[in-house]
């Protein structure tokens, strides 16, 4: 079932949690709502569900108005951050509670959590109470809870923010492939770039209660909309400076700005693999530091009068020969994203 | 099999105390150990060897040795005899749990909205809510009770008002006060607090999220209450009736003040043969006759409680 949300806003008191969001998810589609804690990604999501009533805008689910449904009445399955289990209850009855609550037959029922038990390679596990469970199996039976009455759209709200790095890593593609298998349209909601970027067809960039960039993860990736976006994702030097004969000077290096006329503040964005090192005696940095970071090497250079900027290699990359602490270097910039200065905000790494 | 935490498994627990600890241990738990050992226990060990024994000459109790001047000694069974020898006196026990019960189930029925509503009000007004509960503490518990005499007596309003109306339908008016309603209503105003504050600690800690979740999964307002307040507000409603049934249950001044003659609880009994007849020995066995009906009231309520919770 697809969704349309038109119009949004929802402030909590003066604080502004949704601005003015309009976003479509199609039918089917697995979506992503990336952001920084506070950026009102949540807030949207328990809108959608009918948990939260917005100030202004509606909600539509295939085309129709949803606005007046109550919750229960949505057909939304959604899974809450720190699972909200029912801690009286087995792993069962929790999975069943949704079709305890409409009536459904006990057989009915029995069939049901069986079933979304072997799904969620949870089987044996049915009589146990959530507080014998592991993070991650508690997650899943928030999953199978949320399944279980067949809901037309699954939310999930921050899914794996509870569980350590490892299980993450491993509900992730399992999500991915319940998704695959199930075909319920999904949204779910993540500050992890990562985690958006390897499970969602489709990210949707939230910053400040508004919508930055909605669009493929390889579209936000190489065409981010917004200055915002070019910041947040991937891992960049951000340098602020002054369009000058085609050119932004940053200290010594020279970033491309073509057709940008002079006298134009700018903000220039360099991802760190949008840059290329090698050693070079007569270069324009200096090497100050590298660091190894698993399968990667982050290398920080001082440019000669000016900041200091990051690249990252391969760790066996020969882009990395002769690059040690001290030598000298040359910086070439294979992509460059300028935006209009007067939009400045988020996070500035230091220059 | 019980499940385990692997937390647990991997990290055993701190041993509870190191070897210089144990006598800081010994110094903190000692005084209010002694102390129960002394005016908890001991007393308790009296009663019940009191109820074996045969009352004094003049009140108090028989020697447990011959004095050699031929009067009673030692101990015997006959106080239990006499309990059950006459139906009164396990009527009495009988009618005072049933107004025990009957307190606690209207306490807990006023107490729950009273609880839900203060735990469900903005926290900076919960502790003035909180307050208003317990300010009645203020003031002595007998000038309360006494209060209820003239609120409940045949001059005031409210038996004018009902008797003006029953009057009017051509029926005989009634006395509010010495009455068995007078009884249940000293109870429930003097034991309400009780309920109310473990009701609220209780509900006040329930997560919003689990009605959220409730509601998604396409419940409806009483449905969330039913099966997801309700049970785990169980361990809040038991501390309340506990804390309600009990007192209720042991409780002379209310209905010496508030009941007719026919209202005699087991408190008042116990009371009587203590200060009024002296009659210790058999003071004593209905004091124990009571405790072990309790007690055996609270076990039942433990195993049943571990049944639903799926325990062995």
């Amino acid at each position: 079932m697809s969704i349309r949300v038109s119009h949004l806003n929802k402030r909590f008191g003066n604080f502004v949690a949704v601005d003015d969001v309009s976003l479509e998810v199609d039918s089917g589609e697995l979506v992503a709502f990336l952001g920084p804690s506070g950026s009102g990604k949540s807030t949207i999501l328990r809108i959608i569900a009918g948990l939260e009533t917005a100030d202004s805008g509606s909600v539509f689910f295939a085309g129709q108005a949803a606005d007046h449904l109550h919750a229960r009445k949505r057909g939304v399955g959604f899974v809450f951050q720190h699972y909200a289990l029912f801690r009286h209850m087995t792993v069962a009855q929790n999975i069943a509670f949704g079709l305890r609550v409409q009536g459904k037959s006990p057989g009915e029922q029995g069939a049901r959590v069986h079933e979304l038990l072997d799904l969620m390679g949870l089987a044996g596990l049915g009589e146990r109470y959530p507080g014998q469970l592991s993070g991650g199996q508690r997650q899943r039976v928030a999953l199978a809870r949320a399944l279980a009455p067949e809901p037309q759209v699954l939310l999930l709200d921050e899914p794996f923010g509870a569980v350590d790095a490892r299980v993450r890593e491993e509900l992730r593609h399992w999500l991915r492939r319940l998704h695959d298998e199930v075909h319920v349209t999904s949204i779910f909601v993540t500050h992890d770039q990562e985690e958006a970027f390897s499970v969602a067809d489709k990210v949707i960039v939230i910053n400040r209660g508004r919508v930055e960039q909605a669009a493929s993860p390889a579209e936000i990736l190489d065409h981010p909309a917004t200055e915002f976006v070019a910041r947040f994702i991937g891992e960049a030097n951000v340098y602020e400076g002054v369009a000058r004969g085609g050119q932004v000077a940053v200290g010594r290096l020279q970033v491309p700005a073509d057709g940008l006329p002079d006298g134009t503040p700018v903000c220039a964005v360099l991802r760190f693999y949008d840059l290329k090192f090698w050693k070079e005696d007569q270069g324009i940095a200096r090497v100050a530091r590298t660091m190894t970071l698993g399968d990667r090497v982050k290398v920080e250079a001082v440019i000669d009068d000016g900041p200091v900027i990051y690249s990252q290699f391969p760790r066996r990359s020969s882009l990395l020969a002769g690059i040690e602490p001290g030598c000298r270097i040359h910086i070439e910039v294979t992509l460059a994203r300028l935006y209009p200065h007067n939009v400045v905000e988020g996070i500035t790494v230091s220059a | 099999m019980r499940g385990t935490l692997f937390e647990t498994d991997k990290f055993p627990p701190p041993p509870l105390c190191k070897r210089g600890e144990k006598g800081t241990r010994w110094a903190i738990t000692a005084p209010p150990t002694l102390f129960l050992l002394a005016f908890f226990l001991a007393p308790a060990l009296i009663v019940v060897l009191a109820s074996f024994q045969y009352p004094g000459e003049f009140g108090g109790l028989a020697p447990l040795l011959d004095a050699g001047d031929g009067r009673e000694h030692g101990l015997t069974l006959e106080n239990y005899q006499f309990f059950f020898s006459d139906f009164l006196f396990t009527e009495i026990l009988l009618r005072s749990f049933l107004v025990a019960a009957a307190s606690t189930l209207i306490c807990l029925l006023l107490a729950y909205p009273v609880a839900w509503l203060i735990a469900k009000s903005p926290r900076q007004h919960r502790d003035f809510l909180v307050l208003l509960v317990i300010l009645p503490f203020a003031s002595n518990f007998l000038i309360r009770v006494y209060a209820w005499m003239i609120i409940l007596g045949p001059q005031a309003a409210l038996a004018r008002l009902l008797n003006g109306v029953l009057g009017a339908f051509g029926l005989e008016p009634v006395s509010l006060l010495f009455s068995p309603f007078a009884v249940l209503v000293g109870m429930v105003y003097v034991h309400l607090p009780f309920m109310i504050l473990p009701l609220y600690t209780n509900l006040e800690k329930h997560d919003p999220v689990l009605l959220d979740a409730a509601q998604d999964l396409g419940a409806n307002a009483w449905q969330r209450f039913w099966r997801v307040t309700w049970p785990l507000s169980l361990p809040g409603v038991f501390s309340g009736s506990a804390l309600v049934f009990i007192p209720v249950l042991g409780m002379f001044a209310i209905p010496d003040i508030l009941g007719g003659t026919r209202d005699m609880l087991i408190g008042n009994l116990i009371k009587d043969q203590f200060l009024g007849v002296r009659d210790w020995p058999f003071g004593a066995t209905l004091s124990i006759v009571l405790t072990l009906c309790v007690l055996s009231l609270a076990g039942l309520a433990a195993w049943a409680g571990r049944r639903r919770r799926g325990e062995q």
